[in-house]
């Protein structure tokens, strides 16, 4: 279903210049999996390590050669797939997010053998290291003793074992469905890609070496609304095509403009699409699972998540909401309007009571899906680069958070809670300053590229005629502004507790990871330029 | 002179960075000393500057620059002068060297609050924030673009939260996080204008502009209600800044708990941003709005010059009691700017420097009192000015130019104000006047409980906060024995201490300031006036009063 009959053996020729990233991204995964059958385990990190980078750098690359040789906008694979400015952009910040991520991910100097699960091969070899030297004393983590603190009592025999390395893998075919998805010109392909992204970071979400059982339970929570927020997705699809004989964006819209049809099928199916839409930008109110994965998962995997997801989720609502919907958005916006509020309330109320620092990052996201929103309703130009420079700046903002939160750690893992931030200046003043900056960034203090992207994005709401929903989203700003001053207040003016968290020094896979993330997020706050004429080189094809 | 502009800017910036390399690598005395020779120099050209301004330039702006910074949203980083500008410019540069110096090298920041591990904290990062703040500040005075001027508005916050939060006094968490929530809030009001008049420009213009001049040209096309909107948003963040009265409740606490230095920079300076806000930007820029919501603007202001005076009359605190005694003294302000009439708003912009000067001068001697004392309680001093005359009389002096004596600087601004008001807005003029009568009382009643009557207090007679510094001072442990005894003044003398040499040195420039302009400020207005005719010219009124001082 949904080929139109106009498409030709012509027309079905594989551009393979235009699908190159994604096609370099396959062949990467299917690589990676397959290193996996074949090296022994103890071999396979740095190979995989090297194997991801080089795809994912391999796949920036052939994005940036064609952004920048001005190849024309093309629609491939019979219309699945549609190669235009916008989705350019989105795949160059998805695989710019993606470098600092692996290398978060595949860190080892922080947490002994990585974050990850430790691979059950490994760990057998390791016990056995242990039994030969000390003749068995320790307990060494079996898999599920204990619950959530299995695998912590390698220290004193040999080194850790190894982790999972699957990760690798997992996180090549998350992010080849994430550019599939914010690519897809129609449902179908986007339903497919909805599912490749997902699955693997249902997976990725339970695999913490430590606090195993809340790691777990947010894979499930995350899995089984998941799983819901499809259904959603793809009942909205069947609504869609029975309305319009099409699951092409543009035959949609070409049904709302052409002849009078039942509007019930139109919106019925828009607003299931958008619920599914919504779960995975995690817009509120469909943000419930956020909080508890992002806090369960590894900080790696939100860092990940928490990036590159919203990006593909937003980019995905982008096209849908101006391709698709565009010409009818009029009789849609004001639903969405009080969408747009419900995420920024909640994400921002919400966010004040917390005292873990991954669930108030997770809330603050919440709320900043609620300000994309924002660009995302106004279909315009403006509204759609404000948007696409906006996930750029959030994305390299969270992973420096998350990223420096990872370094932070007390006894049994990381210190989530507040309280382990206490005085964190005078025992790590590079590490403060960063993260205050990062907070800055967040709350969108000028000079940082929270600002900028704001300021992107309320203009452009301001001037397509939604100023309460800009007022709306100021006040939350500020509001905003007092959980993230908390923190600054707690790691600068308050004395360090004595048995308090210490702070790792980081390996230098995470020390680039947040750099990078800093540094662009200074950046993109003083010289925004090049992005954002970057995100406002063209629009989407219908 | 607009590569000093620049010069301007840049150089407090840098010498603060470098005062920051200095501290991390522990040279505290060397950061202190290189950080108030950069303050000098700043302070040189400045005065260069003032030399070059040309007063009878037909121009708005002097000095100009420009470089394209962001052109998606049509923003440059412009920077220019006008009389008004160059005159708070020229307030910062005389203020700041006597805030380091005060800070640096007087006893004050042995009272700053020691870091977590018990380590003293120099006054090294106090230089190196004060200075980073000047650049800041300089960069928001001389901008000609309302993006750039926004975000300094906003980046301002962050150098002066550092200042109240790392050494400011028992409550500095609430009280700088208050400022910085408060003002922040405000700031993202004005966003929300900001944005608003770059939708307009971009509508009615056909380029979205942020450009001072072409947004003024753009007041013409504006209908009021769509000017109405747009001021509420800058008056909102304004009238929190400056602050008038139902936004003012961050000012005492930020003052209280703010070092001295702090507090005399963020009262001083700091808050005149938001006066200067409603000259620069509120009036010319929405003149419609300006003048239609003048009486929401006067009728605040008075208010805030009576409720702060009463308020500083009940004050407990010294440096409450100087907070408040600004409020009353922005509402002066206030009026003055919404009278529309050039003496009024000339008188103003003249208040704005006198003022900044009168409260660094209370600032600083209330905390030389406060380092002798250990307590900046009005209740732990009395008979003061017998054990220490200078310390009294400088105390009287800065008093006396707070309530606006006739020979003293803040006379002839506060004269100016009332007087261009008259015209035009009686009522409020004569309740405004009524204020005076309040200064008198609140500065003198405390004067008359610290500094005369017999010697008596916690502070000065032993056993209170003050008790150690007194005991230290004296070398013997059994000094609270003594009080019952009544040592002989000369004893007493020497334990509490008059101003040291250095301290009268950080406060002459200050008293010589006071005297200069109170006789003669023309000078000083002849820098301003152009400003003020062209602002008055912008808001399209007409000056109720004639060339001769006379009203029509």
């Amino acid at each position: 279903m949904g080929v139109p009959s106009q498409i030709t053996a012509a027309a079905l020729g594989v551009d393979y210049a235009a699908l190159a990233p994604l096609l370099i991204l396959f062949v990467g995964a299917i690589v990676s999996v397959l290193i996996e059958t074949v090296l022994p385990h103890h071999r396979r990190r740095p190979v995989q390590l090297a194997v991801t980078l080089a795809v994912v750098v391999l796949a920036l690359a052939a994005v940036i050669v064609r952004a920048t040789t001005g190849a024309a906008d093309v629609v491939v694979l019979a219309g699945a797939i549609s190669v235009d400015a916008p989705s350019l952009f989105l795949w160059g910040t998805l695989l710019a997010l993606a470098i600092p991520s692996v290398l978060l991910l595949a860190d080892r100097s922080i947490e002994p053998g990585g974050v990850f699960l430790p691979d059950p091969e490994a760990l057998a070899a390791a016990r056995d290291r242990v039994g030969a030297l000390a003749g068995g004393g320790s307990d060494t983590g079996r898999p599920g003793a204990g619950g959530s603190r299995g695998g912590t009592g390698s220290g004193d025999g040999g080194p850790a074992p190894e982790m999972h390395t699957e990760v690798f893998p997992f996180v090549l075919f998350a992010l080849l469905g994430m550019l599939a998805f914010c690519a897809a010109n129609d449902l179908i392909t986007m339903f497919v890609a909805l599912e490749v992204l997902s699955l693997p970071l249902y997976l990725l979400c339970g695999l913490a070496r430590r606090r195993r059982l809340l790691s777990q339970e947010s894979a499930v929570k995350y899995f089984l609304l998941g799983a819901f927020a499809s259904a959603f997705f793809i009942y909205g699809v069947a609504l869609l095509y029975g309305y319009a004989g099409s699951v092409r964006l543009s035959d949609i819209a070409a049904a709302a403009a052409g002849p009078l049809r039942s509007d019930t099928l139109l919106f019925g199916g828009l607003a299931l699409i958008v619920v599914g839409l919504m779960f995975k930008a995690s817009v509120g109110p469909f943000h419930t699972w956020t909080p508890d994965v992002y806090q369960g998962a590894p900080t790696a995997v939100t860092a990940f998540m928490a990036a590159c997801t919203k990006v593909a989720a937003f980019g995905a609502i982008l096209r849908v909401f101006t391709v698709a919907f565009g010409t009818t958005a009029l009789e849609w916006r004001g639903v969405l309007w009080a969408v747009a509020i419900a995420s920024m309330v909640i994400g921002t109320v919400l966010g004040i009571t917390q005292t873990d620092l991954k669930r108030m990052v997770a809330y603050s996201s919440v709320a900043h899906a609620g300000f994309l929103l924002i660009g995302c309703l106004a279909i315009t130009p403006a509204g759609l680069s404000g948007t696409l420079f906006y996930l750029l700046a959030y994305g390299f903002t969270t992973i420096a958070i998350l990223g420096l939160v990872s370094l932070v750690r007390g006894g049994d893992g990381e210190a989530g809670h507040l309280s382990g931030y206490a005085g964190l200046a005078q025992r790590s003043p590079v590490v403060a300053a960063s993260l205050s900056f990062c907070l800055l960034a967040l709350a969108g203090v000028p000079l940082t590229s929270g600002f900028t992207a704001k300021f992107a994005v309320f203009s452009a709401g301001l001037a397509d005629g939604m100023a309460p929903l800009v007022i709306v989203g100021l006040v939350c700003s500020a509001i905003a502004a007092f959980f993230y001053l908390r923190v600054i207040v707690l790691m600068y003016f308050s004395d360090p507790a004595p048995d308090g968290p210490t702070v790792s020094l980081p390996g230098p896979m995470t020390t680039v990871a947040i750099t990078l993330g800093v540094a662009v997020t200074l950046l993109l706050g003083v010289l925004p330029t090049a992005a954002l004429e970057w995100a406002g080189a063209g629009t989407f094809l219908g | 002179m607009s590569a000093l502009v620049i010069v301007l800017v840049l150089l407090p910036l840098l010498g603060a960075a470098v005062c920051g390399a200095l501290v991390k690598g522990g040279r505290d005395a060397s950061a202190k000393s290189l950080g108030f020779g950069v303050s000098l120099v700043e302070l040189v050209l400045v005065a260069v500057v003032w030399g070059l301004f040309d007063p009878s330039a037909p121009t708005r702006f002097q000095g100009e620059s420009s470089v394209e910074w962001i052109p998606a949203f049509g923003v440059s980083f412009s920077l220019g002068l006008d009389g008004i500008a160059l005159a708070m410019i020229a307030l910062l540069a005389v203020l700041v060297p006597i805030v380091i110096a005060y800070t640096s090298f007087t006893s004050a920041a042995e009272r700053f609050p020691d870091g977590p591990e018990g380590e003293p904290r120099g006054a090294g990062g106090f230089v190196a924030l004060m200075l980073s703040l000047q650049g800041v500040l300089v960069a928001l005075f001389a901008a000609t673009d309302v993006f750039v001027f926004y975000v300094m508005f906003e980046v301002m916050l962050v150098p002066m939260y550092f200042i109240i939060g790392r050494f400011g006094g028992a409550r500095r968490q609430y009280a700088a996080v208050k400022f910085f929530l408060y003002s922040f809030l405000g700031g993202l009001i004005m966003l929300g204008s900001v944005i608003g008049i770059y939708v307009a420009s971009g509508t009615r213009l056909g380029a979205a502009t942020f450009d001072w001049a072409e947004l003024q040209r753009l007041a013409a096309q504006l209908p009021e209600s769509t000017q109405i909107l747009l001021f509420l948003g800058f008056f909102a963040a304004f009238a929190i800044k400056a602050p008038l009265v139902p936004l003012h409740t961050w000012l005492p606490d930020a003052g209280a708990q703010a070092p001295i230095g702090g507090g005399v920079i963020l009262v001083g300076v700091l808050d005149k941003v938001g006066v200067f806000g409603f000259l620069r930007y509120c009036l010319p820029l929405f003149p419609l709005a300006s003048q239609t919501l003048a009486p929401l603007v006067l009728v605040l202001s008075v208010i805030g010059v009576l409720y702060g005076a009463l308020l500083a009359a009940m004050q407990t605190d010294m440096k409450r009691f100087v907070s408040y005694t600004s409020i009353a003294h922005f509402g002066f302000i206030g009026l003055g700017i919404f009278a529309f009439s050039q003496q009024a708003v000339a008188g103003s912009a003249l208040y704005m420097v006198n003022h900044g000067i009168s409260t660094a001068m209370l600032f600083l001697v209330v905390g030389m009192l406060a380092a002798r004392g250990g307590s900046t309680q009005i209740a732990d001093y009395g008979g003061v000015g017998k054990i220490a005359p200078v310390l009294a009389g400088l105390f009287l002096l800065a008093g006396l130019t707070t309530l606006s004596l006739p020979g003293t600087n803040s006379f002839v601004s506060e004269f100016l104000v009332l007087i261009g008001s008259w015209p035009r807005e009686p009522v409020y003029t004569v309740i405004a006047t009524v204020g005076i009568i309040f200064a008198a009382l609140y500065v003198l009643w405390v004067y008359q409980r610290t500094m005369t009557g017999p010697l008596r207090g916690e502070a000065v007679v032993g056993g209170g906060p003050g008790a150690a510094t007194a005991r230290a001072l004296a070398g013997g442990p059994g000094f609270s024995d003594t009080v019952d005894t009544d040592p002989p003044d000369a004893a007493r003398r020497a334990r509490f201490g008059d101003l040291s040499g250095r301290e009268i040195g950080v406060l002459a420039p200050l008293v010589l300031l006071i005297f200069l302009l109170g006789f003669f400020p023309q000078p000083l207005l002849d820098v301003i006036n152009p400003a003020v005719s062209a602002t008055m010219s912008e808001v399209g009124v007409a000056d109720p009063v004639g060339p001769n001082g006379v009203a029509r």
